[in-house]
């Protein structure tokens, strides 16, 4: 009878410790996201005046906005999530489909992997190498290949889980009725997943829209208001990167009020994500 | 063994072997199944009985590593044969599976997802046929006026239901049910169960039951299977009251399986 009470004592000191020791590591790292947004509200929304959306970036020194630099940076993430999605949907139905023989799927999600996980810098450095340093100068197309190949990876990757996630017996059900497999993928699988795909594309949309590195070496960044995509091409996390290491208060201003609008963007993108998501799984 | 006794077969099954890569999961099975009558296979768990009834629309060659020797014979013709187009097969051949799987579409057209792969018809002929199946599957008055939501949404008897409809909207000559009630409540299974008796007017149909009670209330013939072997095919009523062989009569009073 002691012993069963010893047992259940130790079980309940192992489970408070454990507990405590969870609930301290969550604290910890909610302390600093906490942090980082206060800070980000607090000198962010004072520099967010309508000025940030109707002008463009200013000399030191003189008053301006971000209008160049945010317009910029929804075009190439659109040019680039425009190239990366499809590749990566294309790409992921095979894996996730035809992948079951053969050499070329298990290397495929192999490189996909690292790709994955590659530095974006190193992605910058091979758009420079391979495109930039042909035609000679930076350039907004440039910038969209570079998040393109961001956006690629992740698409693939959540392309592959969320048709692996649809039930075999569906596949099957199809192909009773004597469906051809392209119908089969594109009527059934790819339709039962949507919302699943489509959740990722907007994370990688997310990740992508503060991508500093990758965008150094491309699209460079410019101070004026350019629409020509073969031109050097303002950004908001470059002009960011920028302003916030100068000396100019204006300009830090600026930054802050630049990385309050990615860091609002992302979140929306994540919380649309999460809704979409969700209403996925209980329709389903 | 008692392949000749069936008057009028639909399919007849010559030394059919399956396997699943080096595993032999039927043994040289031979048997008839009754043009427009029900044939149900019963059996313990692993006995083949799902097996065997995924050779007749080659389910099976979805997975690379199964495959089946022997002839299955409809109308006389070998669909083992590789030259068998599997798309027509499988128009001929319909499938119910255990679990319930409408498409994510609407009602509509998870009907005429189907048809629309062989016919092509006009928007009126179209919905003539959806309502038919629908009819025919004793769907139509609970969906009559939601025939543009998600089939998702029905109830899992509902969706059952849908799933027959769809399967018979092609206008197969054999329906292929792989335990289509045992994910049902029995209300919904008494629905199907009365289904599958008016069904049998229109087609040859092969139910695959865990139930014993269910295989003797709607089958004409019963196949009573055991370790991929077909131990006994006869008349419903015999089978269950004068099992020919010592096994079957050991299945079917429970002191085994």
């Amino acid at each position: 009878m002691s012993a069963m009470l010893n047992l259940y004592t130790r079980r309940r000191i192992i489970n408070a410790a454990g507990l405590s020791v969870s609930v301290l590591a969550m604290l910890f790292g909610l302390f600093w996201l906490c942090w980082i947004l206060f800070t980000l509200l607090d000198h962010g929304l004072p520099a967010l005046a309508p000025v940030v959306f109707t002008q463009m970036t200013p000399p030191p020194g003189s008053t301006g906005g971000l209008l160049n630099a945010i317009a910029g940076s929804l075009m190439m993430t659109l040019v680039g999530t425009l190239i990366g999605t499809p590749a990566g949907i294309l790409a992921g139905t095979y894996l996730a489909e035809f992948g079951q023989r053969g050499w070329l799927a298990p290397v495929t999600r192999f490189i996909n992997d690292v790709l994955l996980s590659a530095p974006s810098i190193v992605i910058g450095l091979f758009v420079y190498e391979v495109y930039v340093i042909r035609v000679k100068h930076f350039s907004g197309w440039a910038g969209a290949l570079a998040l393109s190949i961001l956006v690629i990876p992740i698409v693939i990757r959540t392309t592959e889980n969320m048709l692996r996630m649809v039930p075999s017996t569906l596949r099957e059900a199809a192909a009773a009725l004597g469906a051809p497999q392209w119908k089969i993928i594109s009527f059934i699988t790819l339709r039962a997943a949507r919302a699943g795909i489509i959740t990722g594309v907007l994370l990688a949309v997310a990740r992508i829209s503060g991508e500093t590195a990758p965008l150094l070496f491309t699209a460079l960044n410019n101070q004026f208001w350019s629409k020509n995509m073969d031109q050097p091409m303002a950004n908001l996390p470059v002009v960011i990167f920028q302003f916030a290491m100068s000396p100019y208060e204006d300009w830090q201003r600026l930054a802050w009020a630049g990385a309050l609008l990615i860091t609002l963007s992302v979140l929306t993108l994540n919380i649309l994500a999460r809704v979409l998501f969700r209403q996925s799984a209980t329709t389903h | 063994m008692d392949i000749d006794h069936i008057a009028n077969p639909k399919i007849t099954i010559k030394n059919l072997n399956f396997y699943y890569g080096n595993f032999r999961a039927l043994n040289d099975i031979s048997m008839s199944i009754a043009e427009k009558m029900v044939t149900a296979f019963i059996g313990p768990s692993g006995c083949g009985k799902s097996t065997l009834l995924r050779t007749f629309n080659r389910m099976y060659q979805l997975y690379p590593k199964q495959k089946a020797t022997g002839e299955i014979l409809l109308d006389g013709a070998n669909i083992l044969d590789p030259k068998q187009d599997l798309n027509m097969l499988r128009a001929k051949v319909g499938m119910v599976f255990q679990k319930p799987t409408p498409f994510p579409m609407t009602i509509y057209d998870n009907i005429a997802f189907g048809v629309r792969l062989y016919e092509n018809l006009n928007k009126h002929d179209m919905e003539t046929r959806v309502e038919w199946a629908l009819r025919k599957a004793a769907l139509w008055t609970e969906v009559k006026d939601k025939l543009k939501q998600s089939g998702t949404g029905l109830s899992g008897g509902q969706q059952q239901r849908l799933c027959i409809a769809r399967a018979i909207a092609v206008k197969p000559q054999v329906l292929l049910l792989d335990e289509p009630t045992s994910a049902l409540d029995p209300i919904s299974t008494a629905h199907i169960e009365k289904l599958i008796d008016e069904l049998k007017e229109d087609f040859t149909i092969v139910i695959v039951t865990h139930n014993m009670q269910q295989a003797a209330r709607i089958s004409d013939y019963t196949a009573y299977m055991y370790l991929g072997d077909l131990i006994e095919l006869g008349e419903t009523n015999s089978v269950f009251t004068n099992p020919k062989r010592k096994e079957t009569e050991d299945y079917i009073t429970g002191r085994f399986g």
